[in-house]
Order: structure tokens, then C-alpha cells, then sequence
């Protein structure tokens, strides 16, 4: 047996991912590729207004048509209540998603769903669409998150009171929360400085990009049992969001989870599930339904756009002394801008005593945004990170040295208060620091940019089976859907307890109906969280192997071992026994005791903060605007990377992501507030041509709270790429661009009035 | 006695700007009890959507927690991800 160095034999290794022929053949079965006898489709009617009070809706003629099978509207879901509540793991005004799913009384953006219809084909679906009468009174309406703030901003929601405010004010505006955090006086840190750097910046919302698009079929019985399958990142949320939304018991819904085709917490949220299953429930036939990629870009959530203020002071020798900002996030139609983080997580990598954060969650004719990696956090950190170069310069400091002077280390108050324990931040720093990239020379119209980032990572509920099968091989079964490798680590991690070969651990994604509830596939959560499941779940087949061998040898169990897949007597005094394999107790299990399984639900704490350090290098074209990405590093500590390609597939497509939000991406809405670019040819991300090979680089600090050191890293590459591309930016052009994004033509017109 | 540190945010809607409170508590729980007799209304708020770093570790379901003398406690939106 060989291991990697560290008494591990898996864990660190990169094996063949398990669903990687499936994937490559075509075999994998994603949301829009599943079918069931009888199916007919369903499609959605869309408000063409971006705000329009709903008078009245007729379907009768829709209905009528030949083929068709059921019309909804929002009159076919119940009311709900306009409630906090909570719904499992998280927090949700239930009316709010109701309304989000389907409109009732108001459409609020281009692209709400007014009613849906399901037939026997598209091309009658959509027939009866054209069928269906709206009576729209058009309303004024507001994109923009500084306008819609404004005291006479067209209004979404008459009874929208901001709350976090005190006394509430006594009349409804755009302002769902204001929140603000602060430490030590801020005041005083700033009579300290002696160099002050204060900008605002402006970032657009962007969509999450995933290349599959929403997809669900739902069936509907007679007899009131339904199931659901569709691409998700939560069957375990579909289920409950579903029930909620419709009025169902939850042990009536079931819900299967298809291959995904990335979420990036874009699918942490339901949009067709509900009005599918409702359609269903009308004519007790499968309905399928598929988001064209227009729908995804005109219906599902985005992440917030926003205003951003950054403030930030420091003494000559490199100190900083006060933080302060002011974040205004877009939620879209409804409340629930991610800006609780968004303030978190603003000046998180910076030890300092002086800090004020003031947030606003408001709401603009906007789809309603969604989670998407690190949500809220790339916004601030933008700001601060810009900031904070800035402030570099002005001290004639190196870029790196001055985060080293300020950074965060175990034992810092975090700027959101409590204080880190180990944490990897200051290794980022000296890794990128002595990588050969930050030494490179750079040539004309080049700049470097460096700038770092913070996520908390989470835990949470989380279930895992292991059943040991016949021959010895076994199954591992969870409730996450595997987006970013989950199979695969979890598989490790459980050949890794047991001893046993990689290819000897068959992981399955389990339907909501046959594994215990786990809460979903978000927050770098699932190889940590569901990780430790796994690890007990193993744990607990390993103390059952032992008993069995204990049996076979007429032994105490407390005198058998288990070491690399075999039972031995732990010495001599326990007897002079052969080692019994996993497969051989595996072949008498049926004589020793019945199946052997290990079967563990837990909530996962313990999750470690996770930083990364990012070098950018670009090449600004002085004729056309155009910047052209030359170089990139991105330096992350993952606690312990299981399986590193992973780890480094997730960092470079975090950078990725983040670069095309710094450069490419934006929504471009008309003057009525309709979306004009609803498609990727206009709505550019980067594809493979647009950057370089992104070079990860892992750091291992391990997370003292899980049994190999894990942390979670999907979310954290995605916060440095904005401020670092800007930041190299300003290097090659001398042009501090505050306003994503930093598109040819802005920063042509900038170059052309500034140099 | 542990120490309660709330945001800015919630102290001044419910403690007249006071964010530093120490409290005798053995649990979560009892220092939710606690935090609503002095200042009613807070133990409920501190309830929703609230996540608790208890001795700078976040605990997104901290229901039945522990509190130790001494422990420095913050009260966090929680936290979730994309």
C-alpha cells in the first residue's frame, strides 16, 4: 500500500472522478433529459412589463384550445401569509416566493410569470399562451438601486416597512433592511490615519451562468402523492418549498435530484417546481417544463447589483486605522439582497480595531436574486479591496507587504466580530508573495493587480449511508447533489476510514424518499458537512466489521483491530488469527449478524474561514478599451484539499467567474425596463479563448474542527477576482475604474478623457 | 458570567446602543431567556435568522449549545452560500 506522505492513502490524491464516463458519453441524465409515459409540457406566460398592476387574466380561451390539459395563475396557489419563518435550515417570507414563482395582483419585472399552461405539445403550449388575456396597468418602475432608495422612487410593495431602523418609519418605501455593524471609534481611527482613500463604486448584478437551464417534470396522482425530478442543488429544499408553496404534506412530495449542470447557488431556489406539480395536479399528468436560456436570464435570480462606498485610513508606517462603508444591494422583486454578509465579509481579512459597515437590502423591478458563490461578499470586498490598494500606493508600500502588515490572524477580532481561530490568511499572502508570478516583468500597457478574499464557509445538516455489500464492495449514499466533486471526496474520505480501495466506495445522490434530510449543496458545505457524516457513517461500519470478526474468532471486539481494510487480533495475547478482509466478513455477514451498514444524520459545526490571494496581470489595448487578461494566480487554503484537482477546478472557476463579472458582465435593461441581452451572445461570460490557464495554488492550514483539515473552497474564488483585475487595471493605465463593468467602451472613454 | 456582544444594528433598536452585555447563563437557550428579560423583544429577535459565535466558533443551530463563564458570544446574520 502506498500513501501520500502523511499517513493517508487516499485523502490528497486525485483518482478518477466516478461520473466521469457517464459524463463524457452523454449517459448523464441532467433536468431537461428525463421523460415519463404520458408527459405533456408545460410552459410559462411572462410579463412583458417591467411593474404593471395584474386587473384581471382570462384563460377561458387557453383552456378551450384543443390539447391543452390545465392553465394556472397565481389563483391556483394558496395565499400565504406575510411571515418570517423558519423552513428548515433557513429563514423565508413564504409570500414573497409565492409571488416570485407566480404574480399575483403586480407583475414586478420583465419576465415575471403571470400564468402557465400545460399540453399535449410546445407548439400548443405556446399556442395557448397567445390565448391567455392580461389586462396590465403599466406602473412606473426603477432598476437602479440608488433610485429605487430615493423618497419618490416608484414604490414596489405598499406595505414594505424597512426594518432595522428605529422607530419603523411610518411609511412603506424600496428599503426592505437596513443593518449595520460596527467596532471600536471609528471617529478616533480615523484621527489616527494619516493617509485617507475614499471612492464609491457601482457593480451590476450578474447572472450565475450556469449552462444548464431550470428543469422539471412533475406528476401528480390521484390519490395525492407527488414526485418531482428536476436540477436542484437541494432536493431536501424542493420538497419542503414545494409543500410550503402548494399547501402539500411534505412525506406526500418525493423529489429526485438529476445531474446538474451548474448552480453556483442559482438552484438553491424553485421556479418551475411549483407551478408544474400545480399544473399537474390539475390534469393528473406528468408535466415537464424547461426554461429556454431567455427564461433564465429574464426570470432567475441574479446576484444583487450595488452601490458601494468604501472609506479607509492608515498611518504612514502601513497600519490601517478605521474601515467604513456603505453597501446598497439590489434583492430584485422581493426582499433578500445577500447584504448581511456582504457587510461581514467587507473588511473580514483586515485585523482592525475601527470599523463600520452600514447595509441596505432594497428592492427594484429586477428578477428576485439568488445565492451565487459567496453571496454578497465579492461586492464588498470589491470596494475594500480597491480601497486598500490604493492605500498601498499612496505609502509607496508593495501591494502584499501592506495586507501582511494588516492582515487577519488567528486570534484577530474579525471587523464582524468574533475572533478567528486558525485561519490561513497570512500564508496566502506569503505564497503568492514568493510566487514566481509575482516577480515576472511586465511590458508595455501591462499592469499587475493583487487582492484578497473571505468567506465563512458553513456546516449544517447532513445525512450518509455507507451499506457494505456482498463481495465487499460498497455503497455510499448521500442527500447532496454533487456539483463541484462531492462524489468523489466523500468517496475518499470513506476508503480512506475503511481501508479499502477508492474504486470499492460506489457513491449515489439518494432521492428525498431514500436517505435521511440534508440540507443542500451550498455554502462550501457538502465535502465538510456531509464529509463528516460520511467519516462517522464509515466510522461506525469499521466498529461493525470488528464485531464481526470478534464473532468469527470467538474474540472480545475490544481485542480486533482494523488496519487497511483487514481485521487482525490487536496482539498476540488476542489469539493467532488470519486478518479477515472486508470481503470475507462481508460474504458471512448474512451468519454474523445480518447486513452491515453505517448510517449517520448529524449538524455539522465547526466549519473553517477560508481566505485566498489572487495576482492578476493584464494588457490594456489603448485603442480600443479592451483588456486582455494575461496571467492569473490564485492562492487558496482549503484546510485539506481532498482530492486537489477538484479543489483547483473550483478556484480556477471561481476566478473565472469573477473575471467575466469585473469585465463582461451586465444586464442591459431599455428604457421600460425589458431586458435586452436574455442570452449569452449578448450577455458575454468568458469562455476558454477570453483567459489564461488560471493557476491554482493550494494552501493547507487545516480546520482543526474536521477529521482531515477541510474548510470548503467553492466560494471563496470568486471574491478577488474584481478588485484584482481592477487593480491591475490602475497599474497598466493609471485609471482607478470603480464601476463594473470595466467594459471596452468604459474604459476607453476613460482612457480618452484621462490620459 | 459570559459576554453578549450584539451588532450596532440590534443594539440600537433594542438596548439603547449597548452592545456589550454580560450575562449569567449556562446554555443558548437560558441566555436567550436572560437577554428578553432585560431587554424584551431581543431573546426573539436574536431567535430568527440569527447564527451565534460562541468563543469565535459560528454555530449556525446553536439551540442546544452550551455557555461557558466567561465565553465572548456574538449574535451574526446566518450564513449561507451559494
Amino acid at each position: 500500500m502506498t500513501t501520500n506522505g502523511n499517513g493517508l492513502r487516499w485523502v490528497g490524491k486525485r483518482p478518477v472522478r466516478p461520473d466521469g464516463v457517464d459524463k463524457v458519453t452523454g449517459r448523464a441524465q441532467f433536468g431537461a433529459d428525463f421523460t415519463l409515459p404520458g408527459m405533456i409540457v408545460g410552459k410559462v406566460l411572462r410579463s412583458p412589463h417591467a411593474h404593471a398592476n395584474i386587473r384581471s387574466i382570462k384563460t377561458e380561451k387557453a383552456q378551450a384550445l384543443p390539447g391543452v390539459k390545465a392553465v394556472i395563475t397565481a389563483a391556483d396557489f394558496p395565499e400565504l401569509p406575510s411571515e418570517i419563518e423558519q423552513a428548515g435550515e433557513v429563514v423565508l417570507n413564504f409570500r414573497d416566493m409565492s409571488r416570485n414563482v407566480m404574480a399575483r395582483q403586480k407583475a414586478l419585472y420583465d419576465g415575471h410569470a403571470v400564468a402557465a399552461v400545460a399540453a399535449t405539445s410546445i407548439e400548443i403550449a405556446e399556442r395557448a399562451l397567445d390565448l391567455i388575456e392580461v389586462d396590465y396597468e403599466v406602473l412606473p418602475h426603477v432598476i437602479d438601486v440608488v433610485e429605487a432608495m430615493e423618497a419618490d422612487a416608484p414604490l414596489l410593495h405598499d406595505d414594505l416597512y424597512t426594518m432595522g431602523v428605529e422607530p419603523t418609519p411610518d411609511k412603506p418605501s424600496n428599503v426592505a433592511k437596513r443593518v449595520e455593524f460596527s467596532i471600536g471609534d471609528l471617529n478616533a481611527g480615523f484621527e489616527m490615519a494619516e493617509v485617507v482613500v475614499e471612492r464609491e463604486f457601482t457593480t451590476k448584478p450578474v447572472h450565475q451562468g450556469y449552462i444548464e437551464p431550470h428543469a422539471a417534470v412533475a406528476s401528480a396522482s390521484e390519490d395525492g402523492l407527488c414526485h418531482i425530478w428536476c436540477t436542484t442543488q437541494g432536493q431536501f429544499m424542493v420538497r419542503y418549498y414545494v409543500s410550503r408553496l402548494l399547501g402539500l404534506e411534505v412525506s406526500k412530495l418525493r423529489v429526485t435530484p438529476s445531474e446538474i449542470g451548474g448552480g453556483f447557488g442559482g438552484k438553491t431556489v424553485v421556479y418551475l417546481e411549483p407551478v408544474a406539480l400545480a399544473l399537474s395536479m390539475k390534469c393528473h399528468r406528468p408535466v415537464k417544463m424547461v426554461m429556454s436560456r431567455e427564461e433564465v436570464f429574464r426570470a432567475s435570480g441574479p446576484t444583487s447589483g450595488a452601490h458601494v462606498w468604501v472609506k479607509m485610513g492608515a498611518t504612514k508606517d502601513g497600519r490601517i486605522t478605521a474601515g467604513e462603508a456603505v453597501l446598497k444591494y439590489q434583492a430584485g422583486a422581493v426582499p433578500g439582497a445577500p447584504i448581511g454578509p456582504g457587510c461581514m465579509c467587507a473588511f473580514a481579512p483586515y485585523d482592525l480595531d475601527n470599523v463600520k459597515v452600514v447595509g441596505f437590502d432594497v428592492v427594484t423591478n429586477r428578477p428576485k436574486v439568488a445565492a451565487y458563490r459567496a453571496p454578497g461578499a465579492p461586492i464588498s470586498e470589491f470596494g475594500v479591496e480597491s480601497v486598500v490598494d490604493e492605500l498601498a500606493k499612496k505609502l509607496g508600500m508593495d501591494a502584499i507587504a501592506f495586507r501582511e502588515k494588516n492582515a487577519a490572524r488567528e486570534g484577530t477580532h474579525a471587523a464582524y466580530g468574533p475572533t478567528f481561530g486558525e485561519i490561513g490568511y497570512t500564508e496566502t499572502l506569503r505564497v503568492a508573495k514568493e510566487h514566481p508570478h509575482y516577480q515576472a516583468p511586465l511590458g508595455p500597457n501591462q499592469g499587475r493587480g493583487v487582492a484578497s478574499g473571505f468567506w465563512f464557509n458553513i456546516g449544517g445538516a447532513s445525512t450518509a449511508a455507507l451499506n457494505v455489500n456482498e463481495d465487499g464492495t460498497t455503497t455510499l449514499i448521500s442527500g447532496c447533489p454533487d456539483i463541484g466533486g462531492s462524489r468523489a471526496s466523500l468517496s475518499m474520505m470513506a476508503a480512506e476510514v475503511l481501508g479499502i480501495d477508492v474504486e470499492q466506495v460506489r457513491p449515489t445522490i439518494a432521492d428525498t424518499g431514500s436517505i435521511g434530510y440534508s440540507f443542500l449543496t451550498g455554502g462550501s458545505r457538502v465535502t465538510f458537512a456531509t464529509g463528516m457524516a460520511v467519516i462517522e457513517a464509515a466510522n461506525d461500519v469499521v466498529r461493525q466489521l470488528r464485531e464481526r470478526a470478534a464473532k468469527i474468532w470467538e474474540i472480545d471486539v475490544e481485542a480486533v483491530v482494523w488496519e487497511n481494510g483487514e481485521a487482525k487480533p490487536s496482539g498476540s495475547n488476542a489469539g493467532d488469527f488470519e486478518p479477515l478482509s472486508l470481503s470475507s466478513i462481508a460474504a458471512t455477514a448474512g451468519k454474523t449478524g445480518g447486513p452491515i451498514t453505517g448510517h449517520v444524520s448529524l449538524n455539522a459545526q465547526g466549519a473553517g474561514p477560508a481566505f485566498g490571494t489572487h495576482i492578476c496581470d493584464v494588457e490594456v489595448d489603448r485603442e480600443t478599451g479592451r483588456v486582455t487578461v494575461l496571467r492569473y494566480t490564485a492562492i487558496q487554503d482549503a484546510g485539506k484539499a481532498i482530492h486537489p484537482s477538484y479543489v483547483e477546478g473550483q478556484i480556477q472557476g471561481g476566478a473565472v467567474q469573477g473575471i467575466g463579472w469585473a469585465l463582461n458582465e451586465e444586464y442591459i435593461y431599455d428604457e421600460d425596463g425589458r431586458l435586452e441581452n436574455p442570452g449569452f451572445l449578448d450577455y458575454r461570460i468568458p469562455v476558454a479563448s477570453d483567459v489564461p490557464m488560471i493557476d491554482a495554488v493550494i494552501v493547507e492550514v487545516p480546520n482543526p474542527k474536521h477529521p482531515y483539515g477541510v474548510r470548503g473552497v467553492g466560494e471563496v474564488p470568486i471574491c478577488p477576482p474584481m478588485s484584482a483585475v481592477a487593480n491591475a487595471v490602475a497599474n497598466a493605465t493609471g485609471l482607478r475604474m470603480a464601476d463594473l463593468p470595466i467594459s471596452p467602451p468604459k474604459l476607453l472613454a476613460a482612457i480618452t478623457n484621462g490620459g | 458570567m459570559a459576554k453578549v456582544l450584539l451588532t450596532s444594528g440590534v443594539s440600537q433598536q433594542f438596548t439603547d446602543g449597548q452592545t456589550e452585555i454580560d450575562i449569567q447563563a449556562t446554555t443558548y437557550r437560558q441566555l436567550l431567556r436572560e437577554l428578553d428579560k432585560l431587554y424584551p423583544g431581543l431573546g426573539r429577535e436574536l431567535s430568527i435568522d440569527t447564527a451565534v459565535a460562541i468563543d469565535g466558533e459560528i454555530y449556525q443551530e446553536p439551540y442546544l449549545e452550551s455557555i461557558s463563564a466567561g465565553s465572548e458570544i456574538y449574535f451574526l446574520p446566518r450564513i449561507g452560500g451559494g
